[in-house]
């Protein structure tokens, strides 16, 4: 045994097991009335997930609609003004509809199309992952329920319209919190009564196996690319990834193809909203504890019954109380470091970029530009982070405007 | 031999089928469950199962999630629902009580401290909604080592080998779901649902529980032909949303209602 695989011997390409855990996370924590729908779900990704056909068809998606492959930005003036290690952005707000989010609804349309399925739902908390749903959709000619939750769509009204220019029909959701925990209930009591004809689209790495894993293995293209961008641009591995952690998508993305890569050291940022010691936050790997929640085990963020809590983060995208089942584990046994950041530091890092280096983030994609103003001046210039730019900040203007107390 | 088995061998032995009635502990007051426990009691339940409310109810329609945000409002908590549980038992020491609920505060409080409460309470079975066999081995055996019935769900859509799957953890009886849906939901198929009854009595032994769906006394007179239980739960929770604010003749109309099915099921049987 090298001395590598001593210091490391889990094999992260084995994970999850065939029914989707991860260590003790993860797993099918939904009723009876849905485990034949995900059983359904899991043999028809099982048959396409290698299926050289649908592969084919998804690269080609990926190429020619979505944009890909996206760049590998060397921001080199915004690296000499930390002072430290060189920084290169993964470009995923160049994707098309502004996002990472398209990845997988690219590749989940696809699977609904194979399965004979013609009607998609989806939850969304921000309205990315709708507006990325509803996009495909309308491009499959699919009908397209997007359910959200009455607080968010008075908040996103933008992304609410875009969706139904789109032709989606926006389903407001007025149980519970109204935000995006309660979008995803209501989808889940959509899809057990639906189930014959519809197909549910979950938009992060988070929901009973298999998405987590599916998710996973259609964001992943985000990381496969980098390494090799990487590898034939730079010819070396990058040092660290950073990435924003809500419900994990975009961070699991760009992590995963360096999971067994030792060298590389990973940071997963959280909201830390007002604060964690505030308790308006949405840090749930930070600062919460493992539990049950939207069919899989995972930290959560809950009160001492049990009770799901309400979060804050100035970001919409990473307002959710749970996190997917593998950056649960990966945190456990320290694979990726978590931390956490708050809406200060995130907006600072919103001017800093876009004032650098002319490319305005995401609020999300802020949060992990924020903790990289801490961590580059660490390193010396010979080293080097890749942050995934998760996002576009087009959607943030009117938050950022109102905070700055400006009307538009 | 707990309650449970004790009440499903009598109602064979005497022909009957069983009612049970569903209410979420704490809605609209914690003060009322119990008093409402017992006027179900009285008014021909055989079993009662006490739900424990939850801030995430996927597999429940607005009824029922509007009756677990009354009882969060009013501070409930799972620890407070074995509090009722306890307070039941001081006049009630006869009838058969389930838990149902979602794992999470379960999983908050410990499972084994949560399979001490309940043993200590007095509870008979626990049902965790989305528990799947799959999952439920380590709270299932501490469940059945207490004496306690770990109950499952089965679904229009569950196979026979996921019955018999389930049927090796379950004990007491099976609850099937009658239709694609969540709690609350519309029109019942009762040819359907016989045919799924008939396929999964070959496959298991244990009473069969059929809910979801069922309204009226005429659809629960239907469904307890075919079935060993009939469970009730939104129904009467809708009454009750009705008349939060006179709780005397709340507890007169839902055991009004409960009596009307128990009467309808006895007169088809």
């Amino acid at each position: 045994m090298t001395a590598k695989a001593m210091r490391n011997p889990v094999d992260f390409s084995q994970f999850p097991d065939s029914i989707g855990h991860f260590g003790r996370y993860g797993g099918r924590f939904v009723a009876e009335t849905l485990m034949e729908a995900l059983h359904e779900l899991n043999e028809a990704w099982r048959n396409c997930r290698n299926d050289p056909e649908f592969l084919a068809e998804l690269d080609a998606d990926l190429a020619h609609y979505v944009g890909r492959p996206s760049p590998l930005y060397h921001a080199e003036r915004w690296s000499r003004q930390l002072g430290g290690a060189q920084i290169y952005l993964k470009r995923e707000d160049l994707n098309h509809t502004g996002a990472h989010k398209i990845n997988n609804t690219v590749g989940q349309a696809l699977l609904a199309k194979r399965m004979g399925k013609t009607r998609l739902i989806a939850e969304t908390g921000a309205g990315q992952h709708g507006v990325a749903s509803a996009t495909v959709a309308a491009r499959l000619g699919m009908e397209c329920v997007v359910y959200m939750g009455a607080e968010d769509i008075q908040r996103q009204a933008l992304n609410v319209y875009r969706m139904r220019l789109l032709g989606a029909t926006v389903q407001p959701v007025t149980s519970g919190s109204r935000t995006l925990k309660d979008a995803l209930n209501e989808a889940l009591r959509d899809w057990v009564a639906n189930v014959d004809n519809t197909f549910y689209m979950i938009g992060t790495v988070a929901g009973p196996h298999p998405y987590p894993l599916m998710v996973r293995e259609f964001q992943a293209v985000i990381g496969r690319e980098a390494r090799e961008q990487m590898l034939t641009e730079h010819h070396t591995l990058p040092d660290a990834l950073v990435a924003c952690v809500g419900g994990g998508s975009n961070a699991i993305g760009l992590f995963h193809p360096f999971l067994n890569d030792n060298e590389v050291v990973m940071y997963g940022v959280e909201a830390a909203g007002s604060g964690i010691e505030t308790g308006r936050h949405a840090a749930t790997l930070c600062a919460g504890r493992p539990g049950v929640l939207h069919g899989n085990r995972t930290y959560l963020l809950n009160d001492d019954h049990g009770q799901i809590i309400e979060t804050h983060s100035i970001s919409a995208g990473l307002d959710y109380p749970g996190v997917g089942p593998e950056h649960a584990w990966l945190k456990d046994i320290g694979r990726v470091h978590y931390v956490a950041i708050t809406d200060e530091e995130a907006l600072r890092a919103f001017h800093e970029l876009t004032l650098t280096e002319g490319i305005i983030p995401a609020l999300e994609s802020s949060h992990a530009l924020a903790y990289v103003t801490k961590l580059a001046p660490t390193l010396r210039p010979d080293q080097s982070i890749v942050i995934n730019l998760s996002g576009r900040g087009d959607k943030d203007i009117n938050t950022i405007a109102t905070l700055e107390g400006i009307q538009l | 031999m707990n309650r449970i088995t004790r009440c499903f061998q009598e109602l064979r032995r005497t022909g009957r089928k069983a009612l049970i009635p569903y209410i979420t502990a704490g809605d609209p007051r914690p003060d009322q469950t119990v008093p409402m426990l017992h006027a179900l009691v009285a008014a021909g339940a055989d079993i009662v199962e006490l739900g424990v409310p939850f801030s995430d109810p996927m597999a429940d329609g607005p009824v029922i999630q509007k009756a677990c945000e009354r009882a969060l409002m009013q501070g409930m908590t799972l620890r407070g629902v074995l509090d009722l549980v306890r307070e039941f038992r001081q006049t009630d020491t006869e009838t058969p009580l389930v838990l149902m609920g979602y794992l999470n505060p379960i999983e908050s409080l410990g499972y084994e401290v949560f399979v001490a409460g309940t043993r200590e309470a007095g509870v008979d079975g626990v049902l965790t909604v989305d528990l799947p066999p799959e999952e439920a081995a380590e709270l299932a055996k501490l469940l059945i080592a207490a004496d306690i019935d770990p109950i499952f769900l089965l679904a229009p859509t569950s196979t026979a080998e996921r019955v018999r799957g389930t049927a090796e953890w379950a004990r007491g009886y099976l609850y099937y779901v009658s239709l694609k849906g969540v709690t609350g939901s519309a029109a019942i198929n009762v040819t359907e649902v016989a045919e799924k009854l008939a396929m999964i009595r070959t496959c298991t032994d244990l009473p069969l529980g059929v809910g979801f769906g069922i309204k009226d006394p005429p659809t629960a007179a239907t469904i307890a032909q075919v079935a060993d239980a009939v469970v009730v739960g939104s129904a009467l929770v809708s009454k009750m949303a009705e008349l939060t604010e006179e709780p005397e003749r709340m507890r007169q109309e839902v055991a009004g209602l409960l009596a009307a099915m128990r009467r309808a099921m006895a007169s088809s049987q």
